[in-house]
């Protein structure tokens, strides 16, 4: 990684004032994505994977907004730039791939149309030139007989075909950020694995960072280079992926992996966490995982852990405290 | 369950599936039709499957989206009447045909909103006259909540109250008040996250062991289908492609297909991030490819496979595939 990351997300915070008090989307939330780097976001639904994409492209519903903590891109501070700024960032400097390629794509406009309308808003090219950088873009991303299919309509494609063309979109302008929300849920297990080798290979091609959230471990594990492993609206373990995977530091993690049925040997019974990730508005003092952590003790419910080294990466856990530790 | 369920006699079978077809029509309206000339069209969701689900076993259907597992499901709880084919079960208790239940995909659709928890495990009670006073049905409810990890203070509270986890529980419940003997589920745990998936899928075991439950299961996901079944059916286009008792299809899987399936699917445990990803996709189930439906996407395809359908063969180790390259290779075998 060199010296700047393309993404540098430090304690971030989201509120959502409401009627009955202020929830707490995001707490303290750090991470950062170096150029060409994979960082994959995975956490169960409501841990604040989609908020966190959201809130670094400043795409947050109102009431929720950023309350503390910095966003900086490629080294420069984006999460207090006025919304004109932000809307000449997005796009150009981050590209976004949402997880249902039908409703992120017009309808109405050929998808040449709409890759012309993107390149030039960003580019200022002339329409021609963009015309065939469009067709460039759709064959760069891997789409059969792109002079035909530049005129054709989203509704002409098949859904794999139409995550191309969303890919294509967000490449337009050469982005150094793309945030994918669940790029392949959406799509057969088939077409899924041709999607994210598309994904990494165009990241490795131009040096693009890429934020990748899902809730499917088994992608992170294939596509990511490191992975945030988020609960509760907190990041409670980051690190280099197959190490998170083979050894996970937080209990959390553990149990998630031992909750994923895999294809290697066949277990009398999965490994469960008991209960349920606490609601926003509910999230217990101390450690937000303690009610359902198997190896709970007394600090876990006073003082919040913050991340520390753990493993090759980083946990948010008082367990490999010293003695000392646990007591204060 | 331990491995020797795998082994059951298949002779005592739950549920005989024969040779069953489902057309829908999707013709344009009857003006469109006349005035642009199209004719009727129709297209064969399922496509002449046939397949056994052995007592107090789990039989599972995986495959892609669209390629009938689910209209499948629907036919043997009765939903859908088949075109062609015919499906029946076993005398159950009492010499009646077995109970049947269906666990539906989506517990935030599946779960009547307006109603208490309480009022809709009742229900199959009340309808189905298996309690005659009301305090027996409340005990009940409280014994099934209870069977599926609720607390019977749940019964007061209404399914909004509810995590997914905790109301793909009820919807659990509810279907094991009917006292079913065949439970069919059309992918449970797909809308869940992993954690929980975990936690229904382990009381889903756990009620089978304990019930003697036969399960048909609907999934997608190759490695939930393998963690819960005896028997995997892979289904593609409307047709079944290769059925295999679990252990046999995961270690030696036959039909290009399963093949295809299995290796792209991301796995925890063993990730592989320089496979090269098979190209193509599913074509539309309205113009499905001559002969054997998957051969514009199979790599072992010739002109046989394009111009004639393969019929299942059977092989010595009780798993079945519709490909002429299995066909081929047991012929020169013998």
């Amino acid at each position: 990684m060199t010296d700047l990351p393309t993404l540098d997300v430090r304690n971030l915070r989201v509120e959502f004032p409401g009627r009955h008090g202020t929830v707490t989307a995001l707490d303290a939330v750090s991470l950062s994505i170096g150029p060409g780097e994979i960082l994959g976001v995975v956490g169960e639904s409501g841990a604040g994977k989609s908020m966190t994409g959201l809130a670094v492209q400043r795409l947050l519903e109102p009431p929720g907004h950023i309350a503390g903590g910095e966003v900086w891109l490629n080294g420069r501070r984006i999460d207090q730039l006025p919304e004109r700024e932000m809307e000449k960032i997005r796009g150009r400097e981050i590209g976004a791939i949402f997880q249902d390629p039908l409703t992120s794509l017009n309808p109405l406009f050929s998808v040449g149309r709409q890759l012309v309308e993107t390149i030039r808003l960003h580019g200022g090219m002339s329409k021609s030139a963009a015309r065939t950088r469009a067709v460039e873009l759709l064959a760069e991303v891997g789409i059969p007989a792109p002079d035909e299919r530049v005129k054709h309509f989203p509704h002409q494609f098949s859904g794999g075909m139409r995550q191309r063309v969303v890919i294509a979109l967000a490449l337009a302008a050469r982005p150094g950020l793309v945030i994918a929300d669940e790029p392949t849920t959406a799509l057969d297990v088939s077409i899924q694995a041709q999607i994210t080798a598309l994904l990494r290979k165009l990241c490795k091609d131009h040096g693009t960072a890429v934020m990748l959230v899902t809730h499917d471990m088994g992608v992170i594990a294939e596509t990511a280079d490191r992975v945030a492993v988020m609960y509760a609206g907190r990041v409670v373990e980051i690190g280099p992926v197959a190490d998170v995977i083979a050894r996970p530091s937080h209990p959390y993690t553990r149990g998630l992996m031992g909750s994923i049925p895999t294809l290697g040997a066949r277990v009398p019974r999965l490994a469960q966490i008991d209960g349920a990730m606490p609601r926003l508005d509910a999230i217990p003092p101390g450690c937000a995982f303690n009610p359902r952590c198997p190896l709970v003790h007394d600090r876990c419910l006073r003082d919040r852990p913050d991340l520390r080294p753990a493993g090759m990466g980083h946990a948010a856990c008082w367990l490999d405290s010293t003695p000392e530790e646990k007591a204060a | 369950m331990t491995a020797s369920a795998h082994i059951a006699p298949v002779a005592s079978s739950a549920l005989t599936v024969s040779a069953i077809t489902q057309r829908f029509d999707v013709s344009a309206p009857w003006l469109n039709r006349v005035i642009e000339r199209k004719s009727r069209l129709f297209v064969r969701a399922v496509d002449d499957v046939s397949f056994e689900v052995p007592k107090g076993g789990c039989l599972s259907l995986v495959g892609e989206s669209g390629c009938g597992k689910s209209t499948v499901a629907r036919m043997v709880t009765g939903l859908y009447a088949p075109s062609e084919g015919s499906i029946s079960f076993a005398p159950g208790e009492g010499g009646k045909p077995l109970s049947v239940q269906m666990i539906f995909q989506d517990p935030y659709a599946s779960l009547n909103p307006r109603w208490r928890v309480f009022d809709i495990i009742a229900e199959p009670l009340r309808e189905l006259k298996l309690r005659s006073t009301e305090a027996e049905v409340a005990a009940r409810v409280v014994e099934l909540l209870q069977t599926v990890g609720l607390a019977a203070s749940d019964g007061r509270k209404f399914p909004h109250e509810f995590s997914g986890g905790q109301r793909q529980r009820i919807s659990i419940a509810r279907a094991l008040a009917a006292e079913p003997e065949f439970l069919v589920c059309d992918e449970p745990t797909s809308a869940l996250d992993v954690s929980v998936q975990a936690q229904i899928l382990n009381l889903m075991r756990r009620l089978q062991d304990e019930m003697g439950l036969t399960y048909l299961f609907i999934s997608h996901d190759m490695s939930v289908v393998r963690h819960m079944s005896d028997q995997i059916a892979v289904m593609y286009l409307g047709r079944i492609v290769e059925q295999a008792p679990t252990e046999v299809l995961f270690a030696n899987p036959r039909h290009p297909y399963t093949q295809l399936l299995l290796d792209t699917i991301p796995d925890v445990a063993a990730p592989r991030r320089d496979r090269e990803p098979s190209t193509g996709e599913v074509p539309s189930p309205l113009k499905p490819p001559s002969g054997c439906t998957f051969h514009p996407r199979c790599p072992q395809a010739d002109q046989r496979c394009s111009a004639e359908r393969p019929g299942m063969t059977a092989l010595p180790d009780d798993s079945r595939a519709a490909c002429h390259r299995v066909a081929e290779m047991l012929e020169r075998m013998v």
